[in-house]
């Protein structure tokens, strides 16, 4: 599938890649009964939140990420990882996200996947809120001449 | 034991996802937020595709009294939309701009690309622990 648009977009990728992520989910939720919340249950999994998820089951979850990562990786030749070349943006955007995601009870995972399947209203607004704040950030950046 | 396994591969099918999906590159996904620049769509597809399997799943989970390997249901039951929602939401938004990274991401990339990953998942570690101490 080819958008003359957006050369760079991957759209078929993004849709198996979304069913995927939507399975794992699923799997989650009919299994266990949990919300696949990565910034809570990587809050959890570390010993920064108590209670809720039993933690060795955020653990396990946690530890998933970057073995199913690395599994694609393996698999198709390699997955590409363009981060930013300075340390600042990685720290600055790290604290904000940590301290933004347990402040908002929620990421782009719980609140965006498992939340807005729910249509669960805090998670509508929640999702809408990080989104706008996101495309303003960027925007001030390439204003500023950041990007 | 069958329920660390049922997390395992959640989070490891997850985590495929993420890799698979172009998502576990922050460039790509700064690409989605940058609507005046070479605005990259991906990230719809993305959340279209995890959409159709959660949407059933919400369906299914009406039906089911208990999960099918725990006791019951743990889910939010908070409702109310506040200040704390909606700055938390923010302060995240601004911090996703800025390095094209969520926690999924930055996790899976710990795999991929360690040292800047560990950067940031550090950060990100730091400031949910200071919103603890400060909350």
């Amino acid at each position: 599938m080819i958008f003359s648009s957006f050369p760079h977009a991957m759209p078929f990728e993004g849709l198996i890649g979304g069913l995927m992520i939507g399975v794992a989910a699923a799997l989650l939720l009919l299994g266990l009964g949990r919300i696949a919340g990565v910034s809570g249950l990587a809050a959890r999994a570390t010993g920064i939140a108590d209670g809720g998820t039993p933690r060795m089951i955020a653990v396990a979850f946690i530890f998933g990420l970057p073995m199913g990562a690395l599994i694609i990786s393996a698999l198709t030749g390699g997955v590409e990882t363009r981060f930013p070349t300075t340390v600042v943006p990685l720290i600055i955007g790290g604290l904000l996200v940590g301290f933004g995601t347990r402040l908002g009870s929620g990421c782009t995972s719980g609140h965006g996947v498992c939340g807005m399947s729910r249509l669960s209203p805090r998670s509508l607004v929640a999702t809408a809120v990080f989104m706008v704040s996101g495309f303003v950030t960027v925007a001030l950046m390439r204003l500023g001449g950041l990007l | 034991m069958i329920r660390l396994i049922v997390a395992l591969l959640s989070g490891s099918l997850f985590g495929a996802g993420l890799a698979y999906s172009g998502m576990s590159d922050p460039h790509r996904v700064q690409g989605f937020l940058d609507l005046f620049g070479n605005w990259d769509p991906t990230l719809v597809f993305v959340m279209g595709g995890a959409m159709i399997p959660m949407t059933i799943a919400w369906m299914i989970q009406k039906r089911f009294e208990k999960p099918l390997a725990d006791q019951l249901f743990y889910l939010p039951a908070t409702t109310t939309i506040d200040r704390k929602l909606i700055m938390g939401g923010i302060l995240f938004g601004v911090g996703w701009g800025i390095g094209g990274l969520c926690p999924g991401p930055a996790i899976a990339d710990l795999a991929l690309n360690p040292l800047p990953a560990l950067a940031f998942v550090g950060a990100m570690l730091a400031g949910m622990a200071i919103q603890r101490v400060t909350s």
